[in-house]
């Protein structure tokens, strides 16, 4: 039967969320000519949408509902409600990501193995690795278009990147260019990138990748996929032999339908895919779906992050152009001489004023920060993407006393440092100053973390039941037919952005589905 | 009542002069501010003119640029000047006023040196209402898209068809 589908339809697979994970899914599937109804929260936004403008596309496309926070990060004291800069939309937040798409390093799939014990961390080995994931990232890239892979040339830099770059060379630094994007550098399927900034409002260009109108519209076109958007989903349901049957959701004037389902997909970002399986929770499942490990909301990571921001006696105009330009790699390698495991990336970042104004220095006030601002023109920035060390305690559970507009339990976020993550942060401020005072800062900034982008890792896969919640294909462990298709499948986090990665692991995950399907092995 | 001088420089004496001056021709309960140079006026409708006044002040003194003249944060605190806010912002400016009096000073307006000023602030940084001002000025002000060019940020390019062709590689100093 072709889409769209009836809700007591229990022969298709029902995806929840249609970002990088679920939109690539849902495609995935549908291009096998799997049925598919994908339930996506937010609603529908093409670049004709997009404004480039930073509130006010705040506003038009972040998930906002209710949060809450703990632990002693800093985002919980100048972000308490918003732990996540996320979007609720169709394509998810591959509409703001700011398209950077890196290959995990080999030895980062082997974090426990390769670092060896650290104490306070839950470090396990992915149950797959480097090889195995080759042909599936060789997909994913030709899937995004991805700058310096496959022949595909790499962007121009900018004034922000020029800086970046200098600094770099200067200090010594070998790997730096400008980036293995998904971002066309010439016109193709998507046109080439016209410097326009504006990357995490959504590309008006169609430059970048970004599942709302690619993977979408391509899946809709098979006949295989419907997409209900602001269709939010309250919980999955399950009969009486476990296996999960449909899932409850409200639609845009609030009423609630039921999905019948063969199999069910979760991919709704490392906050509310376990707030799902929990408020889920049922006498025969009291902990939550899939949640016989007590893993479920666990290992909670969102990389090491943080910024440098340097001030010149010259204008540099860091919006003109993409907003993340370029890369320096050599501090991504796993070197403990420098007193922590793992690594981390340096990529270009840049605000606009009233974003840095915003997350400069959240609650400063005085000359010594307007000042700073005073010198906008003359400012260079850049991200630090490192990975953080997954912990047991850093979690989202439900909060039981904050409700959502539906009356579910909203995720509290609790998240705190681990020594690891200090040092490399330290370390990373330090080079990244360094950097930019090899080509003459008169000032720099080493900026804390914003509400997280990059939420990964709290239903992790693991080799043994007893360790994680999905299985090495994203299956969970307890319940054959419910899996796991975004960023909360990581075991660990590595250096690299994650979008790649999540699309690798959904395109393998949707060729394993279509063969147990097809083999009615679920 | 009528204020024709800047805010900073108002005094409680050159309030009452002015406030004398005005005598009864406006409405009492309406006030109005001027800057000295008459290049802003804002009239204010729930807030006495005083605190709107001593508001801007503050506005200026928790995120000083010299560059950004009154009008633009009194566009950033316009917005408290109604009914509903009234109430928490003049016990707000009470409290500040207070607090200045505790340092010996007669007001708040009263203070010369923005040193002092922030000495003052930093007594009631911890209150809702400072944290409120400020937290409501993040926006207030830096989204104020007629500030943008005094930082020299150029806000929106898709219209102009991006930087490809406009300046995106045009640094020259390196």
């Amino acid at each position: 039967m072709a889409a769209p589908f009836e809700l007591s339809d229990d022969s298709v697979v029902v995806v929840i969320g249609t970002g990088a994970g679920g939109g690539v899914l849902a495609n995935e599937l549908a291009q096998k000519g799997v049925s598919v109804v994908a339930l996506e929260a937010g609603g529908r936004y093409l670049p004709e949408d997009y404004v480039n403008d930073e509130w006010e596309a705040f506003g038009q496309l972040s998930w906002l509902d209710a949060r809450t926070t703990s632990g002693d990060w800093r985002v919980a004291k100048d972000f308490s409600g918003l732990p996540a800069w996320i979007v609720k939309a169709v394509g998810g937040t591959t509409t703001h990501w700011a398209g950077a798409s890196l290959r995990f390093q080999p030895h980062e799939w082997k974090a426990a193995t390769e670092y060896g014990p650290v104490q306070g961390a839950s470090l396990l080995d992915w149950p797959i690795d480097a090889e195995e994931m080759d042909p599936w990232y060789d997909l994913a890239e030709k899937k995004l278009n991805v700058t310096r892979t496959h022949g595909n040339e790499g962007l121009p830099g900018n004034n922000n990147y020029k800086v970046f770059e200098a600094g770099a060379k200067a200090l010594g630094y070998e790997q730096v260019h400008t980036g293995r994007m998904a971002i066309n550098s010439a016109d193709g399927d998507r046109q080439m990138c016209q410097q326009t900034g504006f990357c995490f409002q959504g590309c008006k260009w169609g430059a970048k990748w970004s599942a709302a109108y690619t993977d979408i519209p391509q899946g809709e076109a098979t006949g295989n996929l419907e997409v209900r958007e602001r269709a939010h989903v309250l919980r999955i349901e399950h009969s009486d032999d476990g296996l999960v049957n449909g899932v409850v959701y409200a639609d845009a004037d609030g009423n609630e339908h039921k999905q019948m389902a063969r199999v069910v997909c979760v991919a709704g970002n490392s906050f509310e895919s376990p707030r799902l399986l929990l408020n889920s929770a049922t006498s025969m499942y009291p902990e939550g779906l899939a949640n016989s490990s007590g893993q479920v909301g666990r290992n909670y990571m969102r990389h090491l992050t943080g910024s440098v921001y340097a001030v010149f006696d010259k204008p540099v105009k860091m919006w003109r152009g993409t907003t993340m330009a370029g890369i320096i790699q050599d501090e991504s390698r796993h070197d403990p001489s420098r007193g922590f495991v793992g690594g981390y990336e340096l990529e270009t970042l840049s605000l606009g004023l009233p974003f840095m104004a915003a997350f400069l220095d959240p609650g400063a006030w005085g000359r010594e920060f307007t000042s700073a601002l005073d010198q906008y023109e003359n400012m260079a920035g850049m991200w630090i993407v490192g990975e953080d060390m997954p912990q047991e305690t850093n979690r989202v559970t439900l909060n039981h006393d904050v409700k959502d507009q539906y009356g579910m339990p909203v995720a509290n976020v609790h998240y705190s440092d681990h020594p690891n993550d200090r040092a490399m942060r330290d370390h990373a401020f330090q080079q990244g100053a360094a950097v930019y005072d090899a080509v003459g800062a008169t000032r720099t900034f080493p900026t804390p973390p914003y509400p997280s982008t990059h939420n990964l890792g709290t239903n992790r896969m693991s080799e043994n039941a007893r360790d994680g919640v999905v299985n090495k294909w994203g299956q969970t462990h307890d319940i054959k037919n419910l899996f796991v298709s975004d960023g909360s499948q990581f075991t660990t986090g590595a250096a690299e952005n994650p979008t790649l990665t999540i699309v690798a692991l959904a395109i393998r995950q949707a060729d394993h589905l279509a063969r147990e399907l097809a083999a009615q092995s679920l | 009542m009528n204020i024709q001088s800047k805010p900073r420089a108002m005094t409680r004496r050159q309030l009452l002069k002015n406030s004398a001056a005005a005598g009864s021709a406006f409405v009492v309960g309406a006030g109005y501010l001027a800057g000295a140079d008459a290049a802003w006026a804002t009239e204010t409708s729930a807030l006495e003119p005083r605190t709107m006044a001593t508001l801007v002040q503050m506005a200026r003194d928790i995120y000083p640029h010299d560059r950004v003249s009154d009008e633009y944060y009194v566009v950033a605190v316009k917005g408290y000047d109604t009914p509903e806010a009234a109430e928490e912002i003049e016990v707000g400016i009470a409290m500040l006023d207070g607090a200045a009096r505790g340092k010996g000073h007669g007001s708040y307006l009263d203070i010369g040196w923005e040193r002092e000023r922030v000495d003052v602030l930093r007594q009631i940084e911890a209150s809702p209402f400072f944290q409120k001002i400020r937290g409501g000025l993040v926006t207030g002000l830096y989204n104020q898209k007629a500030v943008w060019p005094i930082f020299g940020y150029e806000g929106e390019s898709f219209s102009q068809g991006g930087y490809l062709d406009r300046g995106f590689d045009d640094i020259t100093w390196l």
